[in-house]
């Protein structure tokens, strides 16, 4: 591999506008044949474009794209796979309601005789790829929306290797992962490595760049930074360059100290039970405090918090909030007692893509004034102003749709949406997911502070266990939508969470 | 003994006389008749008159609605073959797809009529004959009445030229109405010695609807508000639309404008009669009489021309307060 | 120049310009085109207030089906409910030719405006609580509706003779302009109103673009969508009210035929997708104006009959061609280009003259 220094993408003086916005600037991108080659960046930096421009989606406004020494220009993400540029999305971008099989022919089933599809031949090799590729072996006749968010990326991964790439892109393909599922494509990400296949590999977890890259190009607010061998860069040194200025190595892992559950109580459950959801969930939160929600994917860690915002409707059990008992039959029910949710999936259940910055901010509030009372504009201005510096959201201005921002800089808008409504409780369901280190520690000291200082309860949840090691002040650990135990904070650590879910782990009672 | 005999022969003239009775009875005619649906008050007219006269005329009558469908036609002739009827009529819906079903008809020698529309079959001999009105003539008819009423009444161009000025509203386009009704108009203007009096001005499709007959004449009269003199429309309502923009334009309609029509719906005897129109061709659906006595011709088998017309008669406006009060439909 | 680019940048710029062509186009074409005149009875008179006499009702119809379509729905009974209005105000009215009304005007009005927005709520209650798809849904009363006209009319055409009921569709006298275009105007005014001072706008959008995460923000979506299609019925009775007075009669037939692709066309011309989200009220407007100025054209120029759909067809397929995202596209990268090419000019005469 290393003799092999053959470059097989050029990217030079990469420059890209979108309207009033410069994107990129001058970047540059050098890629070796059969190399793994992570882009670092925190949100907003032009990774996601970047990557666009290469594939297609968006059209460079200047700069040369020279692979395999040819010039090229591609127009569309079909002709750039064509030429053996593939991608997968950070966000699963399949179809739900195809088969596993079909969503990974799509496009390109196996024909029999008279141009009929072959679907018996399209499930077999549907069926041998998974298997073979990524060790998976499941029904690929059913629908994709079947299978959890997980295993939709590996299928991903598995139609992206399909096609029979010389460049892979991988835009965090890990986000939804466990460790085991990430360990196994790491070793599938080697193995095409090691068969000539370059890979673009981008991710926020910096464990994960150092254990499988071997050099980062870094970017920042659009322009490049420079290119580094993963072996001689430091990690430190990796963020300072991404931030742009020097930190010390504890900044990262420890924010602040953790805030001080209060005594009076916010809100609690009792034998609260939503069919196929929550079990008997007997929980109480007090103001002033993080707790956080432990647990495996589908552990039912989500279908608790939305149970508590009056998504789902429990059929036993009450809820109270400041002990008045409430009869929760929509989300406005909770919204009225000041309780606010930013759910899981950013994408469909949280962003108004085409609604501009300010609208978004505005809109849960609006709801919750009810549409008569209209905010007046200068109100709505003030407002996402106001949060936009709060959260220091980076946007050209608060008019910007919504869609045209970094995955991080909407989530912090979602976020800001609920604060808006000066919640007593603020629900963050993997408020980081995807995310670049910067805004991620921005978030979780975020969910501290408003702890801490506002008195505010704030229920965190995460699959990352350090995350919720560094910000709970109290952790339920789930396990099959029943509560198992709770770790109060003296207890908290990863090795404990692990144990709990596991089972052999009770606390101190 | 001569007793007896009486008695017998008594008897015997009863029993022939009751089976003659009988094959009287038996010999009153079946007619099966499919008809369209009700789409409008002119062919609830034609239903109607088709039952009245049935009874009229003694005629065991199996009606069958087709709710605007060809395959309900289809089924309902294929029942009438099969309930052996003595003759079947239909008003076909299309023109075309009927060989096949009146070919089966013709297998069982069931003669068929049909009735209003027009259809167009690879055999002629799979329908006896045709009975309806005849839109060509209507055409001609509002021409001749036309050319008629200008001469009588010695009508001069309002803008002082040497040529009246026709507009015409269409029917909508390609259907039989619209086309026969162009043809005997401008046929017959073709070939009236008076033909240099006139000149067509503008002719534009209303599609048959008071609305659009209301905003295409105002277009007309935006166009040429004081050199239209006679406006042809293909049917009342468009000319009922058009007397209203018309009057919008301050111009005095059947005065300024001569109107003449074709259809004779009660709405336009209405405006006749308050002066805002000035003639109707009738389109009759009163057809019923007509189909039966020609079906009687049929079944006593005497022949029958393939084209049998029903007599339309022209109402100009003076006739209009008298008529009113007949009208059906 | 400033105010100029602003205006090009502007959602209106693309419906605009396409209508300010047609009428180009006219001016050049038809003798007297813009010519408005006063008649005796002071009523205004002239092909402009033609144009917009004859699209208000598509106006109000557009107007509802903008914030049906902005939610992602789309509601094709309009037509229908129009001839179930009409056929309402004209047999409550009734055919006296005396013209004296069986039933009190203000009374048919409302039970005409009543009936819109009955048949809204039954589009509501498919759409938003049995969750049907908006187009099959409103299909079922698309092929009802003009059946329970029928019914109501006896399927004859019921022409009214009582004085103020032609009213509506003309001009109340002393007025000069037409009560059509006074009423589409009213409706303009509401609209911008609910669009202004509610947030109305701004929640219908929210449900068009991401229904999930609406629900998810506190928005009552079922509540929102049953709004849109009651006031898309209202704006239907309304239209038919008008449509009825225009002709004087209620045509159960062909009242309000093929209005709803009319008002989905335009709409679509405004500039508001059907995929729902982002919605354009002036260019709604705009689109309707456009739909029916080319209408008056083709009388105008005495297109013959038979060729008169497929001209028109050309015409709208040219604009909507001209307006799309593809176009739009490739209009900017002609601009930057020409830009580039005079800014790369500029550098090569700087290098020149170092």
């Amino acid at each position: 591999m290393a003799s092999d220094n053959e470059i097989i993408l050029r990217m030079e003086h990469i420059n890209m506008f979108f309207p009033g916005v410069k994107a990129l600037k001058d970047v540059t991108f050098n890629l070796r044949r059969g190399e793994i080659h992570s882009l670092m960046g925190e949100n907003g930096a032009g990774k996601s474009t970047l990557i666009k421009v290469l594939t297609g989606v968006y059209a460079k406004t200047s700069g040369d794209i020279i692979y395999c020494g040819n010039h090229i220009n591609p127009k569309s993400t079909l002709e750039s796979q064509q030429i053996g540029i593939s991608t997968v999305y950070q966000e699963v971008n399949l179809c739900q309601n195809l088969t596993v099989a079909e969503n990974i022919y799509i496009g390109r089933e196996p024909r029999g005789r008279f141009g009929a599809i072959d679907w018996r031949k399209m499930s077999n090799d549907a069926q041998k790829l998974l298997k073979n590729s990524l060790g998976i072996d499941i029904d690929v006749n059913q629908t994709l929306s079947f299978y959890p968010v997980a295993m939709q990326q590996m299928i991903a991964i598995a139609r992206a290797i399909d096609t029979r790439c010389k460049i892979l892109i991988l835009d965090e393909p890990t986000s939804s992962l466990s460790d085991k599922e990430t360990e196994k494509l790491f070793s599938i990400m080697r193995d095409l490595r090691d068969t000539g296949i370059s890979i673009i590999f981008i991710s926020h977890f910096l464990e994960q760049i150092y254990a499988i890259c071997d050099r980062i190009t870094v970017l920042r607010d659009g322009e490049y930074v420079g290119e580094y061998d993963v072996k001689t860069l430091p990690r430190i040194e990796l963020i300072s360059k991404m931030m742009g200025k020097e930190i010390k190595e504890g900044e990262i892992e420890t924010t602040q100290s953790k805030s001080k559950a209060r005594e009076s109580v916010f809100l609690s459950t009792e034998h609260l039970t939503v069919p196929g959801k929550v079990k008997d969930l007997t929980m109480n939160i007090h103001e002033g405090e993080v707790i956080g929600l432990a647990g495996l994917l589908g552990a039912g860690r989500t279908e608790i918090a939305e149970s508590l915002f009056g998504l789902n409707q429990a059929t036993s059990g009450t809820i109270e909030v400041e002990g008045v008992k409430v009869s929760v039959k929509s989300p406005m029910d909770m919204m009225d007692r000041r309780v606010a949710f930013c759910p899981e999936d950013r994408k469909s259940a949280g962003v108004f893509g085409d609604l501009s910055v300010r609208e978004n901010i505005m809109i849960a509030l609006q709801a919750k004034n009810g549409m008569f009372k209209h905010m007046p504009r200068a109100k709505q201005n003030e407002l996402a102003d106001y949060y936009i510096d709060l959260l220091r959201i980076k946007v050209s201005d608060r008019e910007q749709m919504l869609s045209n921002l970094s995955g991080g800089n909407q989530q912090k808008v979602i976020i800001a949406r609920w604060l808006a409504t000066q919640p007593s409780l603020l629900i963050l369901d993997e408020p980081t997911r995807g995310i670049d280190v910067g805004t991620k520690t921005e978030i979780e000291a975020l969910a501290v502070s408003l702890a801490r200082e506002k008195g505010m309860s704030v229920v965190f949840i995460s699959g990352e266990m350090g995350e919720m090691v560094r910000t709970c002040s109290r952790i339920l650990v789930i396990r099959d939508h029943v509560k198992i135990t709770e770790l109060a904070e003296d207890e908290i650590s990863e090795a404990h969470i692990m144990q709990a879910i596991a089972g052999d782990y009770h606390g101190h009672a | 003994m001569k007793l007896v005999k009486t008695l017998l022969a008594a008897s015997l003239g009863a029993l022939i006389a009751a089976s003659a009775a009988s094959a009287v009875q038996a010999k009153q005619i079946t007619i099966g008749f499919s008809q369209i649906g009700a789409e409008s008050e002119w062919r609830t007219a034609n239903t109607n008159d088709v039952k009245a006269a049935a009874k009229a005329h003694n005629i065991n009558l199996k009606f069958s609605d087709a709710q605007q469908k060809q395959e309900n036609q289809i089924k309902a002739i294929r029942t009438f073959i099969a309930q052996k009827v003595d003759l079947i009529g239909f008003v076909p819906i299309v023109a075309t797809g009927w060989d096949n079903v009146l070919r089966e008809a013709k297998r069982a020698k069931i003669p068929v009529l049909v009735m209003d529309r027009d259809l167009t079959v690879s055999d002629p001999s799979l329908y006896v004959a045709k009975i309806g009105t005849d839109s060509v003539t209507e055409g001609k008819k509002a021409f001749e009445w036309l050319d008629d009423y200008v001469t009588k009444n010695n009508i001069k161009p309002r803008n002082g030229g040497d040529k009246l000025n026709i507009v015409i509203l269409e029917g909508t386009v390609g259907a039989s109405a619209t086309t026969g009704r162009a043809k005997g108009f401008n046929t017959a203007l073709k070939n009236s010695p008076n033909k240099d009096r006139y000149k067509i001005l503008a002719s534009q499709t209303g599609d048959f609807t008071r609305q659009k007959g209301q905003e295409v004449m105002e277009s007309f009269l935006k166009s040429y508000r004081n050199d239209i003199d006679i406006l042809f429309a293909m049917n009342d309502d468009m000319a009922l639309g058009a007397i209203q923009s018309i009057e919008a334009a301050g111009l005095k309609p059947s005065k300024d404008i001569i109107i003449v029509s074709v259809d004779g719906v009660k709405g336009i005897f209405q405006a006749m009669k308050d002066g805002k129109s000035n003639v109707t061709v009738e389109c009759n659906p009163l057809q019923g009489d007509l189909f039966f006595t020609t079906a009687e011709k049929i079944l006593k088998g005497e022949s029958v021309p393939k084209s049998v017309f029903v007599e339309e008669g022209v109402y100009p406006a003076e006739k209009a307060a008298e008529v009113l009060p007949t009208r059906k439909y | 120049m400033d105010m100029l680019k602003r205006f090009s940048r502007s959602s209106l710029a693309l419906p605009l310009a396409a209508l300010a062509i047609l009428l180009l186009f006219n001016a050049i074409f038809v003798d007297d085109f813009f010519k408005i005149q006063m008649m005796d009875n002071g009523n205004l008179y002239g092909r402009p207030i033609d144009i917009l006499h004859r699209c208000s009702s598509l106006i109000i119809i557009a107007l509802g089906m903008t914030f049906v379509i902005a939610t992602g729905g789309v509601d094709i009974s309009v037509g229908a409910v129009i001839a179930i209005s009409s056929a309402t105000c004209c047999v409550m009215l009734g055919g006296d030719i005396s013209g004296i009304p069986h039933h009190p005007f203000a009374l048919a009005i409302l039970c005409s405006l009543g009936v819109g927005i009955l048949a809204g709520l039954w589009n509501g209650l498919l759409v938003a609580k049995f969750k049907i798809q908006a187009m099959v849904a409103t299909l079922i009363l698309m092929t009802a509706g003009r059946g329970i006209a029928q019914l109501m009319t006896d399927g004859q055409i019921i022409t009214v003779y009582y004085k103020p009921f032609a009213w509506i569709g003309d001009n109340i006298p002393g007025v000069m302009v037409p009560t059509a275009m006074i009423i589409a105007l009213a409706m303009i005014l509401l609209v911008v109103l609910l669009d202004r001072k509610t947030s109305i706008g701004l929640m219908i959008q929210a449900v068009g673009i991401n229904p999930v995460a609406s629900r998810y923000a506190g928005i009552k979506v079922t509540a929102v969508l049953f709004a849109v299609y009651v006031f898309s019925g209202f704006c239907a009775g309304t239209s038919g009210l008008i449509e009825g007075s225009l002709i004087r009669a209620a045509d159960a037939n062909n009242a309000g035929l093929n209005m709803e692709m009319d008002a989905i066309l335009s709409v679509t011309l405004g500039g508001t997708l059907m995929i729902g989200g982002r919605y354009f009220i002036g260019g709604t407007i705009i689109g309707a104006i456009t739909i029916q100025t080319l209408t008056t054209t083709m009388y105008a120029l005495g297109v013959p009959s038979d060729c008169l759909p497929a001209v028109k067809a050309v015409v709208i397929l040219l604009i909507i061609v001209f307006q799309s995202e593809k176009f739009k596209q490739m209009f900017r990268e002609y601009r930057m280009r020409k830009d580039q090419l005079k800014s790369g000019g500029k550098g090569g005469k700087e290098a020149a003259n170092v």
